[in-house]
């Protein structure tokens, strides 16, 4: 017998000729938060919270975004830096974009550590846990995009964000890679304590737009 | 009400000034109380050990003890736990229906005495006096098995002369754990090593609970350290009145039945 | 019963002499020792009440816990009850897309899967991200044995690697070090680390990622576990903090990922419940820093190899014990052992698995047979303190309980007389079940009165077990009457 066959025949064995009923999974936790996506509460809670995170959170209105991403990155690398220093998401919104900055392509992953920031967008931003979603997009960008640059800048637009953990998931293609970033890399394995930065971007900015 | 009193194996050997405790304070409380002679434990510790096979015939002892009894009423929560939670368990694993069924619907009758007192008397003020600085100790089974919650607090707050100090750490176990006590007796002293730094904190002279059980592991570290500091069982303090007090309550309990 | 029993041929438990399940010494023996130990004392108490704090205030946020705590464990119950269905649909969604599914009967099955995958790639070097799994099997030992070098990235893992410790916690396995043991360690095995390397725990972080950032770039084969498996979509996640994960996850061609069997759930929407219960009860934190999750290979993203291990190790014969199945539940948060105060006591390596503390004292002997364990299931006072936290309400004391009553059962089976502790609880409970036995029982334990020769507590040196009692507590002299004959004496009528 293969082992696939005989760890199913163990399940089987185990669960017995008759099977005990599945129970019915009652969902009566919070569904939604109540409040509509990008409501100014909401808004309020998701920098509330990324900043909890020791995350910076800009906000900014539809027609600043381009000078409030340079405004991150001013407060992430400092005001030196160069444009070939910033790559973005291929399918980043072009007046989001810092002139003259690198935009991914498919160069081999391990080269995007060379850049000193990114910038992505979110594909949605969940207030109550100050979590914010990448989904592999053009946008969004591949998962390494995200992950080596030190300094990552995300651009959260007011319709993107939900209140609850549920109401994220459900906006979501489980099928794409995702990450979801809740403020900068940490770790808690020292005396259980919180130490933001370790692998990934020890910095994290957010540029949330409108509402 | 008639209240069938189950004063538990280990109070009925070795503190019985408990249970002649509670038989005062529920007398004085206009209860009548019956002590069914038959009775003998509940089964708790062969279950908790691994014996939940021998279990079964002392559950039976006990549904029969208590047999047509209105209500039946212990000083310890871990026992009643027992009776709520293990009793039916062990009888339907061994087959016998019958018996679970008739554990079932006696531990359905069966209070431990705080919630008695508090849930199905309505009292909280018990009468009682007792001018003695008094902190103390949650046991596991009564708060996260019997859900107790503060019915002790609130029955302590109204004994006059009493002073409530609060005991830092109070939800933490104090290691005593049935045969945990001696299978495990290193750990079991490191946890009540805290558990006695904790209540030697508050310079408590009594430190009172509602399980005999915990308060002989508390009260047998204490006295081992010479501390002064006593155990008391949370039924003699509410027995005890200005006409009986005695200074130090110690195998006779200072009640007036 | 319908299901085979703990312990009756059919199910095989995980194996000896292969992964850390089993401890050299009794958990009575090995806490000995560790009670004795100062320092472990103060780092575990220092690092569970911190993170204990931590988890009461973000658990206290959400006004629908207990409704996600009873959904949580509906979930798992729901899934065990068709675990085979769920798996046959995990692999089906996998395979579709692009990723390969294995299939390992025990410890030595995926320690050779794995081994033959890495060296099928032509590389020497591994890293992996932590997980419980691969600890549990062994496979760093395996992978080294076949001359691979193995990188452990998460923090902790690294320090009990440099260390050449074992891990004592599952969610932070180097718990019993603290920042100055942990700056000792780095000094003493990083190469190239700062001399003036303080024990900051910024700035051995910072150590931790220099020592790291080069393996990750030139990795090319990663090991991970997976939290949870979605079986509708062949969706894998990875909840992590430090971005090690990711790394692992990202950057090599090749991803191996070793999964338990019962870590797969059922659908998608089933992490809206497991992904509020599980950072807010492992680490406090309302969500964790990165959750990975993917589902096959993506072409462009990631690696364009994707293999995932499933194992079993003993987890059938779990699943076949119907009280005990629910230790399968666990999500492996490390809540029960953040508020066990046994655990806070005698620490992690006490159990001697690395399935440490509460859960770790019902898993590590369902998954071994109880007799490779047999002292864990006694590891406790059965406070209860495990079952209020655990995120899907798992039933950690009567699963203690029932353990040692398999157990018990289990040693009068194999023995032709019983124990003398198996002779004294029968002897009482004859007496407890007749009356009149049971007085003359009593009666018989007055005597103690006769040892005690007059002094209020019975002497310290008496024979075990209650020399067990009498090393540090005193033993009340029992009273003349027992309460039940002096009250029927009084109340004749």
């Amino acid at each position: 017998m293969s082992a696939r066959e005989e760890v199913l025949a163990r399940v089987r064995q185990a669960l017995g000729e008759t099977r005990t009923p599945v129970p019915e999974v009652v969902r009566d936790y919070r569904l939604t938060d109540g409040r509509p996506a990008g409501d100014e509460e909401l808004l309020t809670l998701l920098v509330d919270r990324v900043e909890d995170y020791r995350a910076t959170v800009l906000r900014c209105g539809p027609a600043e975004v381009g000078a409030t991403v340079r405004a991150a990155l001013d407060q992430g690398l400092g005001t030196g830096w160069a444009a070939g220093d910033v790559v973005v998401a291929p399918g980043l919104a072009a007046d989001w974009r810092p002139a003259g900055c690198d935009v991914d392509d498919d160069r081999p992953a391990v080269q995007l550590a060379e850049r000193a920031a990114s910038v992505t967008a979110v594909a949605v931003a969940i207030a109550e846990t100050g979590t914010l979603v990448l989904d592999g997009s053009p946008a969004c960008g591949r998962r390494a995009l995200s992950l080596l640059p030190d300094c990552l800048v995300c651009v959260v637009t007011a319709d993107q964000v939900v209140g609850s953990v549920p109401e994220g998931l459900a906006r979501l293609d489980p099928l794409r890679p995702l990450t979801m970033v809740s403020g900068p890399s940490a770790t808690s394995d020292i005396e259980l304590q919180r130490v933001e930065g370790v692998h990934g971007p020890r910095t994290l900015l957010v540029v949330l737009v409108g509402g | 009400m008639k209240v069938a009193l189950f004063a538990t194996c280990l109070v009925d050997t070795m503190t019985p000034s408990v249970a002649h405790a509670t038989a005062a304070l529920l007398q004085r409380l206009g209860q009548e109380v019956v002590v069914p002679p038959a009775q003998a434990c509940c089964g708790q510790m062969h279950v908790n050990t691994g014996y939940r096979r021998e279990a079964v015939s002392i559950v039976a002892n006990h549904v029969r003890a208590f047999e047509g009894a209105e209500v039946i009423v212990a000083p310890s929560g871990s026992c009643v736990a027992s009776i709520h939670h293990q009793q039916a368990a062990v009888a339907r694993r061994a087959g016998d229906e019958a018996l679970a069924q008739a554990a079932e619907e006696l531990a359905g009758r069966t209070h431990e005495l705080s919630q008695f007192l508090v849930d199905v008397l309505g009292v909280t003020d018990v009468g009682a006096y007792y001018p003695h600085r008094v902190t103390y100790h949650p046991t596991c089974h009564s708060l996260r098995l019997l859900r107790v919650g503060d019915a002790p607090l609130q029955l302590l707050r109204a004994v006059r002369g009493l002073e409530l100090v609060e005991l830092p750490g109070a939800e933490q176990c104090c290691g005593f754990g049935g045969t945990f006590a001696v299978k495990n007796a290193d750990t079991s002293t490191a946890m009540l090593t805290d558990k006695m730094a904790n209540v030697l904190g508050t310079h408590a002279e009594v430190c009172t609970a509602g399980d005999a059980s915990c308060l002989m592991h508390i009260g047998g570290g204490l006295s081992r350290l010479r501390a002064g500091t006593r155990t008391v069982h949370l039924a003699e303090i509410l027995a005890s009145t200005e006409e009986a007090v005695t200074p130090d309550q110690k195998a006779i309990p200072a009640v007036t039945a | 019963m319908t299901a085979v029993d703990l312990g009756m041929p059919g199910l095989p438990h995980a194996p000896r002499g292969v992964g850390h399940l089993r401890g050299a010494e009794s958990f009575p023996d090995a806490a000995r020792g560790a009670l004795r130990n100062g320092q472990l004392r103060a780092n575990l108490g220092h690092a569970t009440s911190t993170i204990r704090g931590k988890r009461a205030n973000v658990v206290g946020e959400l006004p629908d816990w207990e409704q996600l705590r009873a959904a949580g464990k509906a979930l798992k119950t729901a899934t065990m009850a068709r675990l085979d269905e769920h798996l046959e649909e995990l692999e089906r969604q996998v395979t579709a897309r692009g990723g390969v599914v294995h299939w390992a009967r025990d410890a030595n099955e995926a320690n050779e899967i794995v081994t033959r995958l890495v060296q099928a790639t032509g590389t020497s070097e591994v890293v992996k991200v932590k997980s419980m799994a691969t600890q549990e099997i062994g496979l760093n030992e395996a992978l080294e044995a076949a001359g691979l070098d193995v990188f452990e990235t998460d923090l902790a893992e690294l320090i009990v690697q440099l260390g050449e410790d074992s891990p004592s916690h599952i969610l932070v396995p180097a718990i019993h070090k603290n920042r100055a043991e942990i700056r000792e360690i780095f000094a003493r095995t990083i190469p190239g680390v700062d001399p003036g390397l303080t024990d900051d725990p910024r700035q051995l972080a910072m150590a931790a990622r220099a020592h790291l950032r080069e393996r990750f770039l030139r990795a090319r084969v990663a090991v991970s576990g997976a939290n949870f498996g979605v079986a509708e979509t062949g969706t894998l996640t990875v909840v992590e903090s430090e971005g090690n994960g990711r790394m692992c996850l990202t950057l090599p061609e090749t991803l191996i990922t070793v999964m338990g069997i019962e870590k797969v759930v059922p659908t998608w929407r089933d992490l809206e419940v497991f992904l509020q219960l599980l950072p807010r009860s492992s680490t406090g934190e309302r969500m964790n820093p990165y959750t990975s999750a993917w589902a096959g290979v993506t072409p462009g993203d990631g690696p364009q190899e994707f293999h995932l291990v499933l194992l079993d190790n003993g987890r059938t014969a779990v699943l076949a014990d119907e009280v005990g199945r629910e230790a399968l539940h666990c999500i492996r948060c490390s809540a029960c052992l953040n508020v066990c105060p046994v655990y806070e006591r005698a620490g992690g390596h006490s159990y001697g698995s690395v399935y440490p503390g509460p859960i770790g004292a019902v898993l590590s002997p369902m998954l071994t047979g109880v007799e490779d364990n047999a002292s864990l299931p006694y590891a406790s006072s059965l406070c209860g303190a495990c079952y209020d936290v655990c995120p899907v309400a798992i039933d950690i004391p009567s699963i203690l309980v029932h353990l040692r009553g398999e157990h018990v059962e289990a040693v009068a089976r194999d023995r032709d007389r019983p124990t003398a502790e198996a002779v004294a609880f029968r002897g009482l409970a004859k007496a407890m079940s007749h009356p009149r036995l049971w007085h003359l029982a009593q009666r018989a334990a007055r005597l103690g009165r006769l040892v005690s020769r007059g002094r209020p507590t019975l002497p310290n040196a008496l024979p075990p077990p209650i020399s067990g009692w009498t090393r540090s507590r005193d033993l009340p002299t029992p009273p003349t009457k027992t309460f039940v004959q002096q009250w029927t004496e009084e109340h004749r009528s």
